[in-house]
């Protein structure tokens, strides 16, 4: 029988079928403002099989489609496990928050921390100084920027941040050693959260900021080790939620 | 309720927010304790405590100031209640749980001062909080740097602080100037009062407080059993309660609940279905009515079984010795039982540690979840060292305020937590 996992995340809900252990089908569609009908649509052309939920809209879903619910963290640790048995620690970056997860060889969490309220380094934060910058998500991400003007962005804050690089802007910093500098900020941030669980041999970056290669290239510089990013990276939680029993 | 609008407009109270605060209060109040099942009868008493929270309990204490006797406010557990009671005063506890009052108490304090502080200078100066206004002396404490300046600013606005410094460290000379500081708190207040504090008197006060204890002692043993008679809700309001009702009749009530409670004990009764996982939360205090993470810990599958907190085990943890030969003595004895409370502004302060791992193992824990009110430096400093200490012992570490506005990510890490001890037993 199918297993489907649904994860509603704050910018994108992604849907996973999975079926004798293996992908069947992976979807993926903004949040917006309606989640739930958002979610209705995914599911309107899957087969029927058990639904488990997981990211911030679970507990929206659990009534309407009677399913059964799981935290993001312990999807995450199930779904990592899933492109590669030999991971234990995962780092996902989404879009508005962060978490570091060490987990062993069962796919059970042993440690685990998140970004506090604040959505400081996350996908939200980047797609935001793409924007002051003038860039597409992938001009802003690209791996061949250099930190030329040897700019610094010191602000986790998003908001502070963004007029840190307005200020950069207004002293003639270059847009691409911007994006270097904000990049290095983010994976700092990352590399911070990812130490306090414990930097394992194998570490596999998830999440839609895995998508992004100057990213990837800068966190895995700081952890001084490659990092596995699984084929489907944003769908790591999905794909766990329907794993999970 | 009784109509106490005259009462309250004699004190100063601001009458329609007062309104709304009791209101507000009242609906958390339903949300979260009523809605509970199978809470023990005696659990009756404490919920009309709170329903007349700033009621009769107040009128009782303008009524004992009538009749002469003195309200001495208070902030931390490192206060004795002995002398207080010795005095012939009415111990307070003025710790705040909500968040009233921001905006005044910030023309003070910086924005970055913890939850606490600013909450009682919040009730205070928006004329909210009837128990700041029936106290005749304050006593503060110097047990971190956001208090000691808020203290004095407290100061300037009541003119009633007396403050008591506590000492870094709990080296001799430490303990000197603690044992100092008691001998002028009991100063001060025979000053205040006219009362003489004898030998006999700390003897008698003593023995209230340490009934008290005890009574606040059984309810937590009583909470190793599995399933736990209690939810942790309910024991963190008797805890929050503690600080302020009368202390004889407060204990007469929590052993009568106790009674309940061995009842149930023997008949394995318990409030969440055998199994679920057992949390002992440890940090900083929760001042009533801050009920934020037990609410969201049990309310996403958990027993709260333990508060490793000032409104908690650091309370009631220790006696003091009830015999004493002579004035001196009993200060000297009771100066040292305070300075056994394990408090992270101590340094070193390695007893904590001793502590939750006693706690954790007495009360048969699955996970502690360590609480520190956001930008108190001591509690987030310790957690580190907690969480090391603990090795890989399920540890959740939380840092937040008494806004709801992080509710959504706190639940999140806590249905991860709880999956993580389930899975971890398995």
């Amino acid at each position: 029988m199918p297993h489907i996992g649904l994860d509603i995340g704050s910018r994108n809900i992604k849907l996973a079928v999975m079926e004798a252990g293996k992908i069947a089908t992976l979807k993926k569609e903004e949040s917006g403002f309606d989640p739930l009908e958002r979610c209705r649509n995914l599911l309107a052309s899957c087969p029927v099989g058990p639904i488990t939920a997981t990211g911030y809209g679970r507990h929206l879903v659990e009534k309407t489609f009677s399913c059964g619910t799981v935290s993001e963290i312990s999807a995450f640790a199930r779904g990592a496990l899933f492109f590669d048995p030999s991971v234990r620690t995962v780092i996902d970056v989404g879009g508005q928050d962060s978490k570091a997860i060490r987990v062993d060889g069962a796919g059970r969490v042993m440690a685990f921390e998140m970004n506090d309220k604040c959505a400081a380094g996350t996908g939200k934060f980047l797609e935001i100084m793409a924007r002051a910058l003038e860039m597409t998500i992938d001009e802003f991400g690209d791996r061949g920027h250099r930190n030329e003007s040897r700019v610094r962005i010191s602000s986790l804050c998003t908001v502070f941040a963004e007029s840190e690089v307005i200020s950069l802007i207004g002293r003639g910093a270059d847009r691409r050693s911007i994006a270097y500098a904000l990049h290095e900020m983010a994976a700092e941030r990352a590399s911070s959260l990812v130490s306090r669980v414990g930097v394992a041999p194998t570490v596999m970056l998830a999440g839609g900021c895995a998508r992004n290669p100057l990213f990837t290239a800068l966190l895995a510089e700081k952890l001084a080790r490659p990092l596995v990013v699984g084929e489907f990276p944003e769908f790591a939680g999905a794909i766990g939620a329907a794993l999970v029993e | 309720m009784s109509n106490y609008d005259q009462m309250w407009k004699e004190l100063g109270l601001d009458l329609p927010n007062h309104e709304g605060l009791l209101k507000f209060l009242g609906e958390a109040y339903q949300g979260i304790y009523l809605t509970q099942k199978n809470r023990p009868a005696g659990m009756g008493y404490f919920d009309f405590v709170i329903s007349e929270v700033h009621g009769l309990r107040i009128k009782e204490i303008v009524d004992a100031r009538k009749a002469g006797k003195k309200g001495i406010g208070t902030f931390c557990v490192y206060v004795p209640e002995e002398l207080v009671l010795a005095a012939n005063g009415i111990y307070i506890g003025l710790c705040a749980g909500a968040e009233v009052g921001t905006p005044q108490a910030e023309q003070y304090l910086p924005r970055n001062t913890c939850a606490l502080i600013k909450a009682f200078f919040g009730f205070k100066l928006a004329n909210l909080c009837p128990y700041g206004e029936v106290t005749d002396l304050i006593v503060g404490e110097t047990t971190c740097d956001g208090k000691k300046k808020a203290y004095e600013a407290f100061n300037d606005i009541t003119g009633k602080m007396h403050i008591m410094d506590l000492p870094n460290t709990k080296s001799a000379e430490g303990r000197k100037l603690w044992r100092a500081e008691v001998a002028r708190l009991k100063d001060k207040l025979e000053e205040l009062t006219g009362v003489k504090i004898t030998p006999e008197k700390l003897a008698e006060a003593t023995k209230i407080v340490n009934d008290k204890r005890r009574a606040l002692q059984r309810l937590a043993a009583l909470r190793a059993a599995d399933p736990t008679p209690i939810s942790g809700l309910d024991a963190l309001l008797i805890n929050q309660i503690a600080f302020y009702d009368d202390p004889i009749r407060f204990t007469d009530m929590l052993n009568k609940l106790c009674d309940e409670l061995d009842g149930r004990v023997k008949e394995k009764v318990g409030v969440v279905p055998a199994g679920a996982p057992r949390v002992l939360v440890s940090g900083s205090p929760m001042a009533i009515p801050n009920w934020k993470l037990h609410h969201l810990l049990e309310t996403s599958g958990a027993a709260v079984v333990g508060e490793e907190s000032c409104v908690g085990a650091r309370n009631y943890r220790a006696l003091t010795p009830e015999k004493f030969a002579g004035l001196d003595d009993a200060l000297d004895k009771i100066a040292e039982r305070y300075l056994t409370i394990d408090c992270a502004c101590f340094t070193p302060n390695d007893e904590r540690i001793e502590n939750i791992v006693k706690m954790r193992d007495e009360l048969k824990v699955d996970g502690i979840v360590h609480y520190a009110l956001q930008f108190c430096t001591l509690y987030t400093s310790e957690s580190f060292k907690v969480a090391k200490e603990l090795k890989e012992f399920p540890f959740l570490r939380v840092e937040t305020d008494y806004t709801m506005e992080d509710a959504g990510q706190l639940k999140t890490r806590i249905e991860a937590f709880l999956e993580m001890v389930r899975n971890r037993r398995k």
